[in-house]
């Protein structure tokens, strides 16, 4: 880098490590402003940093390496992303991907050599109902198609700034299709809490536990519960924090949620702190809702000013709380609880080692509830309304609604609120779906049903989901979902536990090779006990589900497997004769020694 | 007395430690001689494999030597066994994978400190460097994979008695555990 660089960049790390009080938990942050202004994160920046916040340089580059979003090479003046969903690509999103590569003359995750523009793929952007999406410097945008992309190549050929782009390439729509209970009304901001300085925090969280409410963040642990653990657990500080990290591919709800009800989550988020006992929460963003987060913080300022945050909430003496919005960088783990607060902590997001669980030994390792923001939400409804009256709906096990977020194929993709135990096939007929080859409900990690399984019912007892639905018909090839939800697997692995690092890429190679006509019979043999062995050896949720969209359908339908295996015993994975090609063209040779068969006759 | 069982053993990119490994099994060899004999192995100096039982491959695939080899052994051994963790998994030569074929040529050949006379061997006679270096599973299927950088003289002689007993081979921890 040019001399004047080198010292701009270090006195642009200083007035950031100001700004942020020399503290280690904030590196993330600092990486991503950094990350902004230098368009990646440059060599003289980690060393200010490392001698500043008096961290080795391995902890600094390790975090950059970790997200997606952080660079140590430069990407260009604008970065384009593009959403690899599942739902993205049946919205055609490869062949946009191509076009704007071949217009913008780049290659997929190549900066462009002027330094102008790179181009990439992305995991889930969460805009699924109206895709294919993508992110511009980080800004979500929106029902891409071949107009849109021709327009879009001479606003960056022609340096026109972002806030100068046409807005409807930003415009993102909430699509609430069905709302119940918690999207029927928003209660009036401070009503929760006016109940709870009413009622006592004690009669609160009764009040939560005869709600019945449970996790809906996908495990569907006791919320009432869990609050009262980290309650009782000792420490010197309790934390909340609201996980709005929502990567599970197919699930945009609590972007929604956060769009259009974000005051009901702060809500819920000071409810909980006053049961708890916290003075500060987080709300983790996931990276890709960035365009949420002014908002959000507008929104923040707002209710410091109604006196809903900050000290002495609504007057109560003592009720002290605010709340700080971190945006994560590109990285589904951080959706797991531990792996989020090492995230907030400004570390690689790995899941920790369970027991101990957050609710005792959480953020820096105080007792900490981590909630998803539909739970939260649904907590400062119940606040508002009461116990029975979210406890009336829904089924023994599973109380109240779930909103789900659909796509796919069906006429009306969007968001859908409906109590617990409505069978599959009504949902279909809302959304208008029909001659589907099946469901995914909950995302790659979840279950895929097929129509002889519609009358199965939303709820823990049964068909649980994060939020995610998605529908497929029958022109759709299940070998191309599954391998679309195992090269996510793969790329998202945190690479911590090698069951799981190592484990995910040689399945979506193995994977790869039979759906591509080249696997054998010792192949498959070899793909089953690779996915018995993830699943088994893993560290965290993440290695424990990556192999089921294999599993079953290995299990289910194994016809789709056997179909393609080649009548040989063994063909190379890679190209073997290609596999040469670098070194003929440096040694200029072309004679018989110099190539080499794909299969040993 | 039945015939004797046949072995046959390479080292393809590796560092021959795997079979020092081997004969680490010292005035054991004289056992296995009993039941054994050796085809094509760096011990007999044969050079072309003939039907065996059992073949040892040490070392991963870098080139287009090493594919023919380890092809010629696995038609020809019953059970092909990848013996040390080059075999399995590319080991050390593998590092190189991460470096562009041509990057890594240049260095050696042409900007290398103290290089003569530079330029990129060519001669026919040396077989090409495949663009990365493979772990054998890679390009042939393998029956068995003895672990270990080298796998321990006892890891060997476990595995070999086992094999040769009509056992399935197995490994108790105390073989396979490094730290
Ligand atoms: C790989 C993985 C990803 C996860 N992603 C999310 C997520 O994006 N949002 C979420 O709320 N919970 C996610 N979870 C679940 C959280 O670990 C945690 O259970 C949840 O946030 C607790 O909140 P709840 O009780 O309100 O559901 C994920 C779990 C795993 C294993
Ligand atoms: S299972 Fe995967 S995501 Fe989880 S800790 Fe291991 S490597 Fe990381
Ligand atoms: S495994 Fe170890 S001992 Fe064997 S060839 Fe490789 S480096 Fe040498």
């Amino acid at each position: 880098m040019h001399s004047t660089r080198v010292e701009d960049c270090k006195a642009f790390v200083e007035t950031l490590i100001h700004r942020y009080q020399c503290n280690p938990t904030e590196l993330i942050r600092i990486l991503r402003e950094i990350q902004d202004r230098y368009r990646h994160v440059p060599d003289a920046a980690i060393e200010a940093l490392a001698s500043q916040l008096s961290l080795p340089r391995s902890r600094i580059v390790g975090v950059i390496e970790f997200y997606s979003f952080l660079h140590t090479a430069p990407r260009g003046r604008y970065d384009v992303l593009l959403s690899d969903s599942i739902s993205d690509h049946m919205l055609g999103k490869q062949s946009l991907m191509d076009d704007l590569c071949r217009k913008l003359g780049v290659a997929p995750g190549v900066t462009r050599a002027d330094g102008q523009v790179s181009v990439d793929n992305t995991s889930c952007t969460g805009l699924c109902d109206q895709g294919p999406a993508g992110l511009v410097n980080g800004y979500a945008v929106t029902r891409l198609t071949s107009g849109r992309i021709d327009r879009m190549v001479p606003l960056i050929n022609e340096s026109v700034p972002l806030a100068e782009w046409p807005s409807d390439f930003f415009a993102i729509d909430d699509n609430i299709r069905r709302a119940d209970l918690l999207l029927n009304e928003r209660p009036e901001p401070g009503a929760a809490l006016a109940a709870l300085l009413e009622r006592g925090a004690d009669a609160l969280l009764d009040e939560i536990d005869r709600s019945g409410l449970r996790g809906r963040g996908g495990a569907g642990f006791n919320t009432a519960m869990k609050w009262r653990f980290c309650r009782e657990a000792e420490g010197d500080a309790h934390y909340v924090v609201c996980n709005a990290d929502e990567g599970e591919p197919g699930t945009f709800k609590d972007r929604v949620l956060l769009d259009s009800y974000a005051d009901q989550v702060f809500e819920g988020m000071t409810l909980c702190a006053r049961i708890i006992g916290a003075r500060r929460g987080f709300l983790y963003l996931r990276g890709e809702y960035r365009y949420l987060l002014k908002p959000l913080q507008d929104l923040l300022a707002q209710r410091r000013q109604k006196g809903l945050l900050g000290d002495d909430i609504l007057g109560a003496t003592g009720f002290n709380f605010d709340i700080d919005i971190h945006l994560g960088a590109g990285a589904y783990i951080c959706g797991e609880e531990s792996a989020l607060i090492e995230s907030l902590e400004g570390k690689r997001g790995i899941p920790r080692n369970r027991p101990p669980y957050p609710v005792t030994h959480g953020y820096l390792g105080r007792p900490t509830v981590v909630n998803n923001v539909e739970t939260l939400a649904a907590a400062a409804a119940i606040a508002v309304h009461g116990g029975q009256w979210f406890a009336a709906v829904g089924t023994a096990k599973s109380k109240g609604t779930k909103i789900l977020s659909i796509c796919g194929d069906c006429a009306r993709p969007g968001i859908y609120e409906y109590p617990f135990g409505t069978p599959i096939r009504d949902i279909l007929t809302d959304c208008g779906a029909g001659g589907t080859l099946g469901i995914q409900v909950g995302g790659p990690s979840g279950t895929f049903i097929e129509p002889g399984e519609y009358d199965r019912r939303l709820g823990f007892e049964d068909l649980a989901t994060g939020g995610s639905f998605m529908i497929f018909d029958a022109s759709r090839s299940l070998l191309d979902i599954v391998g679309n939800f195992t090269h996510f697997f793969a790329h998202e692995s945190c690479g911590f536990c090698t069951p799981c690092r190592v484990g995910t890429s040689l399945m979506k190679n193995t994977l790869d090779k039979i759906h591509s006509g080249h696997g054998t019979a010792g192949d498959l043999v070899e793909l089953r006990s690779l996915c018995e062995l993830i699943k088994e050896h893993s560290h965290c949720g993440l290695g424990h589900t990556a192999a089921n969209p294999i599993i079953e359908t290995l299990e289910r339908f194994p016809d789709l497997y056997e179909q393609r295996l080649k009548a040989i015993v063994f063909e190379p994975g890679f190209d073997l004769d290609g596999a040469l090609e670098a070194a003929r063209q440096l040694t200029g040779r072309d004679d018989s020694a110099a190539h080499l068969q794909q299969v040993d006759r | 007395m039945s015939e004797k069982l046949r072995i046959a053993t390479t080292s393809l990119a590796g560092c021959f430690g795997c079979h020092m490994s081997l004969l680490d099994i010292d005035e054991r060899l004289l056992e296995l001689v009993e039941v054994a004999e050796f085809d094509r192995s760096p011990l007999t100096d044969i050079k072309h494999c003939g039907p065996c039982d059992i073949g040892l491959i040490e070392g991963g695939v870098c080139n287009a030597e090493n594919v023919h080899v380890l092809r010629e052994f696995r038609q020809n051994c019953k059970t092909l066994v990848a013996m040390g963790a080059c075999a399995i998994n590319g080991g050390i030569p593998a590092l190189r994978n991460s470096i562009d074929l041509r990057e890594c040529l240049t260095e050696a050949y042409i900007d290398g400190i103290g290089v003569q006379n530079p330029q990129i061997p060519n001669d026919p006679e040396l077989p090409l460097l495949l663009d990365k270096v493979h772990p054998i599973q890679e390009v042939v299927s393998v029956d068995y994979f003895l672990p270990g950088c080298p796998p321990s003289a006892d890891t060997i002689w476990k595995f070999l008695t086992d094999l040769i007993a009509g056992r399935e081979p197995s490994l108790p921890p105390e073989l396979v555990h490094y730290d």
